[in-house]
């Protein structure tokens, strides 16, 4: 594995669209659930476990060669939100575009294909990782920093939280989301034997109840 | 500007810049505007909608830094249809969306070229930003940096990459001239010494020449796109 | 009590009678498991599920089987909230439910809130597999402790396909020992009650459902197939029940989703 490839794809400049959403945290500001660092953290926290456990082994899975397909379809299923799966193929489609001309290739180019209007963003991220010449380890850590670093750089932006304080918070889940892409490389050698069921499947339900109202607000500085 | 090359990675999608659709034809000639909160950046869009809509194809993207405000304004002024106009989510940083990272605004401009195109033309509005906020080159063709009299007439002076480096320069709202105590004539000498050679326009929406000088200069880059 | 716990084990057939009406050949029970078939009203049969104990109690496994034939009609209730509840020399229950509708065959699966009690252990799976043309109203409510007290561990995880193809496949895991953050903005924020109402209806397909926020802590969710998720969070058990009876009347779970 090329470590400098790795930054490359987990560098939130990676210009893939992640920019204009929050991964929940707007909506989470708005209804008054994250006021400072320490809910940020909580609200990090949770979605590592979560959202965050489901896109790394959906990453890892796909980066380990596992039909993107499958694994859309089992990423549906763990997003009941409309509103969720709808940002997810967007950003997918927008990860897409940058891999593909970043790091050429013929899986990435069938990809495409398959998914025209985009394929769950952390399915495209594992295939990314394998074209950029990274492992499913690779992956999964790219899918958890962006579970949380979305959300906390627009924390910054929503509360003018301290930027020092929501970079300490990342920094304070580091050896957690160390823990959970560990769960999730081990899920997706599962999964590359037993096939996609065995994705873990856990659910965050006021993440979900969020999104949809946030998708219905008129008002709102981000996509999701 | 035009970037007719042969695509090293042929694929199911273009990817940015490339100046033929999948199909091999010629997208749509991508202008950008661009320029300070309340220069005038909708309204110029809404009047070059009206001037050509009837001569060619044109569809507009906006980016709003607090959602759909001037898409909504043009919906509401009826310039185009609505399935013409499309709103970005700027995530609070329009120039992030327009110059950083454009993978949204090339969706949507695709988006559009797939569902009312062909297109001879799309329109990319940014939200109102800074002085500093350009275009990217992987977007837009040509970009048109809309300032005002009344934000000060030493804009021109101070310059940055909007004043210096557009390719159109507008300087808006001239009939508020005389209240803002703006020099016109300062502020065409500074334009043109920033500038280079290239061209500036002072516009009126209000007098009867109206948006007429930007919209015979997007003609001419409209036939030098398609020649 | 065994140490090694409870094996139970319940299981329903329900089939089309042939004269407009739904015949159970099977409804068998072991343990303390137990079903009883309580009335039918017009082509459906009832079953109610009557917990002989509490519930289960660490280290206790129980298993449920409902299966509908082509053209049949279910309604299955239970009598009481379920207890989960520590067993006494502590380790994991586990509650599996497997479903099964044919094509036509409709099922109504309506079971009374389950309750985490603290210092139960309570892993429940819940699959679900529907034929195309097949129809479901699945509730699901977790309730996390009783009045005052802190839950349990509880993982339930619900699994469901419509012709193979998985529609909804979600986990949520809280109480001691959970993922962290479980109790946060992100997961449940303090609520104590959560749930679920599936509708699974092939007309969705013609008529898709518009998603939704139609209350505070209720949405409306359509799925990747002929199927709907309103999910709900609250305070409390009155509540959540009350959020789910506002789900759109056609999902309500009293009436047949194909009236």
């Amino acid at each position: 594995m090329s470590r400098a490839a790795l930054l490359v794809l987990a560098d939130g400049r990676f210009p893939a669209g992640g920019h204009a959403h929050s991964g929940g945290a707007e909506a989470a500001v708005h209804a008054g659930r994250i006021t400072g660092a320490a809910s940020l953290e909580d609200f990090c926290r949770g979605r590592l476990h979560t959202t965050g456990l489901v896109s790394a082994a959906l990453a890892a899975s796909a980066a380990l060669g596992v039909d993107p397909a499958a694994l859309d379809a089992a990423a549906d299923a763990r997003t009941p939100s409309p509103a969720l799966r709808a940002a997810a193929r967007k950003l997918g489609r927008q990860l897409l575009r940058a891999a593909r001309a970043t790091w050429p290739g013929v899986e990435l180019d069938a990809l495409a294909r398959r998914f025209p209007k985009g394929a769950h963003q952390p399915v495209v991220l594992g295939v990314a990782a394998r074209a950029a010449g990274l492992g499913p380890q690779d992956a999964a850590h790219c899918a958890l920093y962006e579970s949380v670093g979305g959300p906390a750089t627009a924390t910054v932006r929503l509360l003018g939280l301290d930027p020092f304080d929501a970079t300490a918070v990342l920094a304070r889940l580091a050896p957690e989301a160390d823990r959970v892409a560990e769960a999730a490389v081990r899920a997706a050698h599962r999964v590359a034997e037993e096939g996609a069921d065995a994705l873990p499947a856990a659910s965050a339900p006021l993440l979900e109840l969020l999104a949809e109202a946030h998708a219905a607000r008129t008002g709102r500085l981000f996509a999701s | 500007m035009h970037r007719d090359h042969i695509d090293p990675h042929p694929g199911p999608a273009v990817l940015g810049a490339d100046a033929r659709r999948p199909d091999g034809t010629r997208r749509a000639l991508r202008i950008g505007l661009g320029g300070p909160v309340g220069s005038g950046k909708t309204a110029t869009v809404a009047a070059l909608c009206r001037a050509l809509r009837d001569e060619v194809s044109l569809a507009v993207v906006t980016n709003d830094i607090y959602t759909r405000e001037d898409a909504e304004y043009l919906l509401r002024e009826a310039v185009l249809p609505p399935e013409r106009i499309t709103a970005v989510e700027t995530g609070a940083c329009p120039h992030t969306a327009i110059r950083d990272d454009i993978s949204a605004n090339l969706e949507a401009v695709e988006d559009l070229e797939d569902s009312v195109g062909p297109l001879d033309l799309v329109l990319v509005e940014s939200g109102g930003d800074n002085l500093t906020a350009t275009f990217s080159k992987g977007l837009v063709d040509a970009q048109i940096f809309v300032i005002d009299v009344a934000g000060g007439d030493d804009v021109p002076r101070k310059g940055g990459p909007g004043v210096t480096t557009a390719d159109l320069l507008v300087v808006n709202k001239t009939d508020l001239a005389p209240y803002t105590g703006s020099d016109l004539g300062r502020m065409a000498a500074d334009a043109k010494a920033q500038r280079a050679g290239l061209p500036v326009v002072f516009q009126s929406l209000r007098e009867d020449e109206g948006v007429a000088a930007v919209t015979s200069w997007v003609r001419q880059r409209l036939a030098a796109w398609a020649a | 009590m065994n140490t090694a716990g409870v094996r139970a084990e319940a299981e329903i057939r329900a089939r089309a009678d042939g004269r407009g009406g739904t015949a159970l050949p099977v409804l068998e029970s072991r343990g303390p498991l137990a079903l009883r078939r309580t009335r039918g009203s017009g082509a459906a049969a009832h079953v109610t599920l009557v917990g002989a104990m509490s519930g289960p109690h660490g280290g206790d496994h129980f298993t449920v089987r409902a299966d509908v034939g082509p053209d049949a009609r279910l309604r299955v209730g239970s009598a009481a909230a379920t207890l989960a509840l520590p067993g006494q020399h502590g380790g994991q229950a586990r509650q599996d439910v497997r479903i099964t509708v044919a094509a036509g065959g409709e099922l109504h699966w309506l079971p009374e809130p389950l309750i985490s009690v603290t210092g139960s252990e309570l892993a429940v799976h819940t699959h679900v597999d529907l034929a195309p043309g097949a129809r479901l109203v699945l509730r699901e409510e977790l309730v996390l402790g009783r009045t005052g007290e802190d839950p349990g561990r509880l993982t339930s995880r619900l699994t469901v396909r419509v012709d193979g193809r998985p529609v909804l496949d979600q986990e949520l895991d809280c109480g001691p020992g959970a993922g962290g953050g479980w109790d946060g903005p992100a997961v449940l924020g303090g609520h104590r009650a959560v749930g679920q109402l599936v509708v699974c209806d092939p007309e969705f397909t013609e008529k898709p459902v518009e998603p939704g926020v139609p209350a505070d802590g209720l949405a409306v969710l359509p799925l990747t197939g002929p199927a709907v998720l309103v999910g709900a969070v609250a305070a409390d058990a009155l509540e959540l029940r009350g959020l789910l009876n506002r789900a759109p009347a056609f999902f309500t779970p009293g009436s047949p989703a194909s009236a």
